[in-house]
């Protein structure tokens, strides 16, 4: 499948995600954040960063961005989009996920290998893994709080919108130890640690992330 | 030339790592007394001829959809004169 990576001003994982896209069998293509169409994509990947400098909020700018119509427009027919990071960031400021991420509770940027649970392994970025699968990925965020209120924290629970769970500590202060989410058609999800780092065994934590780009072809020749 | 001010604060119930910041750092610098803070921002919009209710009902939606994030985030909104 052909899986578009955006690049903002400002975007720092956007060449690793495209690597990660290639190498659990997709072809990667570069979209830019000026772009007004994608490229006949089947999915996009928003990727980790700072875009546009994190000015006013994380994602407040990039939100508006012209490729980010097309893709608000494109996920409202149901493509698949994976935000990472920024991206989670950029995916809940354009509201089209739930809540927000603020800055970390104990006020100190966070790098380092972090254990999760993949709650759902029903959304097209996550049917790779088991369901309740514990994979070790990449966590790097100084803005990873998820937070949410009360009402809306439950119906994620109960409608199966975790998707993923921290394990151990809490990184960084989301509420529920909430990693990940996915909206209530469950084609876009995102997720605060970064499974694009974790791909290949000679860099990193391991594989455990790959399934994050095998999934979608996966589901294809199903 | 008036100035329409934004000012946008975290809701009370979301934590505020900043302020808390600022509030641990006051007491080693010998200020005493201060029980809480929180960390807000302010926007100064310039407006060009006349404030009126149209100007300000425009200026909510500025700030609605982009100067505060409404999931974590109250603004209010008020107009300054010049002196």
């Amino acid at each position: 499948m052909k899986i578009g990576v955006v690049t903002f001003p400002g975007s720092l994982d956007d060449v690793d995600a495209q690597r990660a896209v290639a190498i659990g069998g997709n072809d990667a293509v570069a979209l830019w954040h000026g772009d007004h169409d994608l490229k006949g994509v089947d999915a996009v990947v928003l990727p980790g960063g700072f875009s546009y400098g994190d000015y006013l909020r994380c994602g407040a700018i990039s939100r508006f961005s012209p490729v980010m119509a097309e893709v608000i427009a494109a996920a409202g027919r149901g493509m698949p989009v994976l935000g990472i990071c920024n991206g989670f960031q950029i995916l809940c400021e354009s509201h089209l996920l739930p809540g927000a991420l603020i800055r970390n509770d104990h006020r100190k940027f966070v790098c380092r290998d972090q254990r999760l649970r993949v709650e759902n392994n029903r959304t097209p970025w996550t049917s790779a893994y088991a369901e309740g699968a514990e994979i070790t990925i990449v966590l790097k965020n100084g803005e990873g709080g998820f937070v949410a209120d009360e009402a809306t924290l439950d119906r994620l629970e109960g409608e199966g919108q975790v998707v993923a769970r921290y394990l151990g500590d809490n990184p960084n202060g989301s509420l529920r130890d909430i990693a990940g989410v996915t909206n209530a058609a469950g084609n876009v999800v995102g997720l605060m640690p970064h499974p694009e780092h974790a791909v290949e065994d000679l860099t990193g934590a391991g594989t455990d992330g790959l399934g994050f780009f095998t999934s979608l072809v996966e589901q294809s020749f199903a | 030339m008036p100035r329409v001010v934004v000012d946008v604060m975290p809701k009370p119930e979301i934590l505020d790592p900043q302020g808390k910041a600022v509030l641990g750092a006051l007491p080693r610098l010998g200020f005493s007394g201060v029980t809480d803070v929180r960390q807000g921002k302010r926007f100064e919009l310039e407006i060009a001829g006349e404030v009126t209710e149209e100007v300000l009902a425009e200026v909510h939606q500025m700030a609605e959809t982009l100067l505060s994030n409404p999931v974590i985030e109250n603004f209010t909104v008020h107009v300054e004169q010049p002196a």
